[in-house]
């Protein structure tokens, strides 16, 4: 019998007969931990490991991006005591300059297509997007790995899901992951891994794959790949990442837990109502709930084609006046690009904040909290009661995040 | 460490309509608010902190106590606090429909007994277990048995992996009899 993606990966990382349900130990080779997760990793290695040495420094890092620089003292001590340990083991820290960790280990080329990294930040699994296994793990599994370097893992069934049909501007890869959200909800490939096919994913950017794989873990899933690509897609992640870009693909004669067709033909924008990102809406049923204030970035839509979607909506116009909106590139190297393309210029004359790269909007405190009765539409994965402050969040593409600032309620770009 | 069951008073995380509650997140179960404590002894306070009706969970909760959870239980971030804030409070075992993965696996490496239970609902309609009830789970046999209402029930066994980390305590000590062994 063939093996599914995720199979083939895992097979590639441990000793044991790889088949869904078994536990294995897998090999890891990328291990890390961010602010938050990361001083008790650093806790629990020094109570249990002492002096002992991690198995490979050189595969082991700290990603600082949830408080980013440090805005509360506990934040600073805790940064400063991962800091600390990662000087004495000789480990790397990208630091609270760099942002969001997963986006960082992969402009850094350490998450390769076929590779296996795991981290305390639950959307490690983004990494799918380039064919990476990126799994979030709590505190006491990563201090493991960074002594053993390996994790015990259930190896997940795959459910292949089938995209028929292509959909044009404005809707985005953003508006797609939100259908899919409303599709797929928290059970179909809950505690599974996700193979998706189709024209709609294979000519996904980069961008456009990290936004849909990102949010894999809003459906309860394990992982979600994007084994096929176009060969616009394909050249374009290339150029970025400066190196081949050829996934692992499943075998040809494999069983799958599950088949899934799903309809993406003219898709329209879609948002997710509070408080699920589960609970989707096309734009028109939403349209003109009032808005306080709105959030672009995250690990979801922190890409530099996310903020050209966003600043193409807002060059020329304003932010309506008391909206607040809120921009933060998900990493230095993102930042860079729209510094040196006039982007972040168009956004600042909209009249939107600036902010350093990191997780922004969806951790703690970075850009800010809502408070009771404020809503807010962000584009990050997201919205739980009470995750961001005690205010209503929706969730949508930074098109209509941007289009729905300059007119201070829910709007498609095609609105303005 | 290392019983094959355990016994104690349970709490059902339902809602107004007496459902159990799907898709708690572990925002509701330890809130971002609070992610800056690494001791697990000043965790207990926010368990369940921001969940609406039963934000005032660590006054009621006693050592020992069963949480009963609906599908999905523990969605969300990674952090191992939205586990240890119930070591921290000495609840003794989680029974679910169904756990996030990486809740599930904080929990198992934690040593604490969380057990999927299929027939939740079922129970839970029938009124064959409510809120103060006390039960029993066998971790390995896979049976529960409300000792309150003198109902027996299916709960799925722990896995071998599960059941060596809880044995040893935690995925450290495991991993030192692990290391010992290969």
């Amino acid at each position: 019998m063939g093996k599914t993606v995720i199979e083939k990966i895992i097979q590639a990382h441990t000793q044991d007969e790889v088949s869904p349900g078994k536990i294995v130990w897998m090999d890891l080779d990328v291990r890390s931990a961010r602010d938050f997760g990361g001083p008790n990793v650093v806790k629990n290695y020094e109570r249990e490991y002492g002096r002992l040495p991690l198995a490979d420094r050189t595969k082991t890092f700290f990603t600082f991006d949830l408080c980013a620089p440090a805005c509360t003292l506990r934040y600073a001590d805790n940064q400063q005591a991962c800091r600390d340990f990662a000087l004495k083991h000789g480990v790397e820290v990208f630091d609270v300059d760099r942002g969001i960790g997963t986006h960082v280990l992969m402009e850094e080329g350490l998450t390769r297509p076929g590779s296996t990294a795991v981290g305390t930040d639950s959307h490690m699994n983004i990494l799918g997007a380039v064919g990476c296994f990126g799994q979030g793990m709590g505190d006491v599994d990563i201090t493991f790995a960074f002594r053993t370097g390996r994790t015990w893992f259930e190896v997940p069934e795959t459910v292949k899901v089938m995209l028929r049909g292509t959909y044009k501007k404005p809707t985005t890869a953003k508006d797609l992951t939100l259908f899919l959200l409303k599709e797929l909800g928290t059970k179909k490939i809950a505690l599974r891994a996700a193979e998706f096919y189709g024209p709609a994913v294979a000519g996904l950017s980069l961008a456009g794959r990290l936004t849909l794989l990102s949010m894999v873990t809003e459906m309860a899933g394990i992982i979600g790949f994007i084994p096929e690509s176009s060969n616009a897609a394909r050249k374009e992640i290339e150029k970025y990442m400066g190196a081949p870009f050829s996934p692992v693909a499943a075998d040809e004669k494999t069983s799958y837990a599950d088949v899934l067709e799903i309809n993406v033909q003219g898709l329209s924008p879609q948002v997710a109502a509070p408080f699920s990102p589960t609970n989707v809406k096309p734009i028109s049923e939403l349209r003109a709930t009032k808005i306080d204030s709105g959030f672009i970035g995250s690990c979801t839509n922190g890409r530099f084609e996310d903020f050209v979607d966003a600043a193409r909506v807002l060059k020329g116009r304003k932010v309506k006046k008391g909206i607040m909106l809120k921009v933060v590139p998900a990493t230095r190297r993102v930042y860079e690009e729209l510094l040196s393309r006039g982007i972040i210029e168009d956004l600042f004359e909209s009249g939107a904040i600036i902010v350093n790269p990191g997780c922004g909007g969806c951790a703690e405190g970075h850009v800010g909290l809502t408070g009771k009765g404020e809503v807010q539409i962000s584009t990050g994965n997201r919205n739980f009661a009470g995750k961001q402050g005690k205010g209503e969040t929706y969730l949508a593409s930074p098109a209509v995040v941007a289009a729905s600032c300059v007119l201070g309620y829910i709007a498609s770009p095609e609105d303005i | 460490m290392g019983k094959t069951s355990h016994r104690g008073r349970i709490w059902v995380l339902q809602d107004r309509t007496r459902k159990l509650i799907e898709d708690i997140d572990t925002d509701q179960i330890f809130h971002n608010a609070f992610l800056y404590i690494t001791e697990i002894s000043e965790m207990g306070q926010h368990a369940l902190g921001n969940l609406d009706g039963w934000k005032d969970f660590a006054a009621k909760a006693r050592p020992g106590d069963i949480l009963v959870a609906g599908r999905n239980f523990g969605a969300g971030s990674s952090r191992q606090q939205a586990v240890d804030c119930f070591i921290s409070l000495k609840v003794c075992a989680i029974l679910a429909s169904s756990f996030s993965s990486i809740y599930f696996r904080n929990a198992v490496n934690s040593g604490l007994p969380v057990l999927r239970c299929g027939v939740l609902n079922e129970l839970l309609s029938q009124r064959s277990l409510e809120t103060g009830d006390e039960i029993e789970i066998d971790f390995l046999g896979g049976n529960g048995l409300n000792l309150s209402k003198n109902i027996s029930f299916a709960v799925e066994p722990m896995s071998t992996v599960q059941w060596e980390i809880f044995r040893e305590g935690n995925l450290f000590a495991f991993g030192r009899t692990f290391s010992r062994r290969s």
